[in-house]
């Protein structure tokens, strides 16, 4: 989807609160929220991909207000909902308050059934997809094109493992863009590296 | 009147939120509420920057190690004790040079090799890092600290599947002939991700 959580290129953001000793960590209940999400994935509760999805469909007011634990928090307590291990009704109850969770899912979508296996030095072009599920193409390589550094091991394929839908596990290309040709006239020259699904890619003619 | 409308309530605060869906998950098992404080410690103690510094140290003074880890990132840093999640399948080392800096972020989320790196801070979780960083990488840098030389070229590295980077520093020439370990206390975070040069 093209959701609020596909920053990349985004402009209007300001400087970077850098801080070189900054802990990962400010409260108690951050650390309890990483550790619940990781041991619900332990669990088999649900996947990483699924996880990742969950955060992308929160509403994008509050995506953007949200600290980056409180997203994991949400993402969390959607997919608790909705593989049935509580109701929201008890949720709320026992939060003792409203429950903001994320939007419902579209459906997701399965490999492209014909892949090519690209080699290093290959001209690719990112296929014109939009997706309306779970996808990791960030929307500022669609349509470009790039050039294959390397090949993956094979990974689930993150449209289909966040639904529940069937699908081979294929591998990724490191794929090198210019980022003078993703954003034409209005970038700093770089090399920006993306890690692309097999499915997501086309040999450039 | 639409007897339909939701009530309006004010959300619960934050803590009480995590409190619900961690008894919610205690319901799971018995061993969750003993897991989830063993899962916190992990993340705190031993997920640390510090791992990444030794893997560095260690290529820096070890030729044949500093091949291996750039050829095949996963099995090198096993040698050291140290791993990384199963999902994690893949780990590339970046070897920086003088013309060449490398720079690691996640514009989707905020996946790290938190492993060898330590859970991200605040900086590479926030939007403008994600949304800056692959667009406008040289003035990013340049805010957080790190004005590089025209010659030397920007490689940023968007972590959008689940292959993992660590990011090699170049070693300090002053540093030539340290012991590992004094070599290690160099490194640092910000140099792992690749913001900063040493």
């Amino acid at each position: 989807m093209d959701g609020i959580h596909d920053l990349g290129g985004r402009q209007g953001f300001g400087r970077v609160r850098h801080a070189p000793g900054a802990t990962p960590f400010h409260e108690a209940w951050e650390v309890r929220v990483n550790s619940l999400y990781a041991l619900a994935v332990r669990l088999g509760v649900f996947n990483m991909d699924e996880y990742r999805h969950a955060i992308e469909r929160m509403d994008p007011r509050h995506y953007l207000a949200a600290s980056y634990y409180e997203r994991s928090l949400t993402g969390l307590a959607t997919l608790c909902v909705e593989k049935g291990l509580v109701t929201r009704e008890e949720l709320e109850r026992r939060a003792r308050g409203a429950f903001p969770l994320s939007a419902r899912s579209a459906p997701g979508r399965s490999n492209m059934p014909a892949r090519e296996r690209f080699r290093p030095g290959d001209r690719v072009r990112v296929r014109l997809d939009y997706v309306p599920g779970h996808v990791r193409m960030p929307a500022y390589i669609r349509g470009k094109t790039g050039t294959v550094v390397s090949e993956s091991p094979a990974y689930p394929f993150p449209d289909a493992h966040a639904h529940g839908v069937e699908s081979q596990d294929e591998p990724t290309y490191d794929v090198r863009f210019r980022s003078e040709e993703l954003w034409p006239n209005s970038a700093d020259p770089a090399l920006v590296h993306v890690g692309v699904f097999q499915s997501y890619l086309e040999r450039a003619t | 009147m639409d007897t339909n409308e939701p009530v309006v309530r004010r959300t619960a605060p934050v803590e009480q939120r995590v409190a619900a869906i961690q008894s919610v998950l205690e319901e799971q098992g018995p061993g969750v509420a003993k897991a989830v404080e063993e899962l916190g410690h992990i993340a705190q103690e031993q997920w640390l920057p510090q791992n990444g510094a030794r893997v560095v140290a260690k290529a820096w003074t070890d030729p044949g190690f500093r091949k291996r880890l750039l050829a095949d990132g996963r099995a090198a840093i096993s040698e050291l004790g140290l791993s990384m999640p199963q999902h994690h399948r893949h780990l590339v080392v970046l070897e920086n040079t003088k013309t060449v800096q490398n720079v690691i972020c996640c514009t989707q989320c905020s996946c790290t090799a938190f492993t060898l790196i330590g859970l991200p801070p605040d900086w590479y979780k926030d939007f403008d890092y994600r949304a800056r960083v692959v667009r406008e990488s040289r003035t990013v840098l340049r805010e957080m600290g790190l004005d590089l030389p025209t010659e030397v070229e920007v490689r940023v590295w968007d972590t959008t599947a689940d292959t993992r980077y660590l990011v090699l520093p170049e070693q300090p020439p002053h540093t030539a002939g340290w012991p590992e370990e004094k070599l290690a206390d160099i490194v640092t975070r910000d140099s792992l991700i690749g913001v900063a040069r040493l």
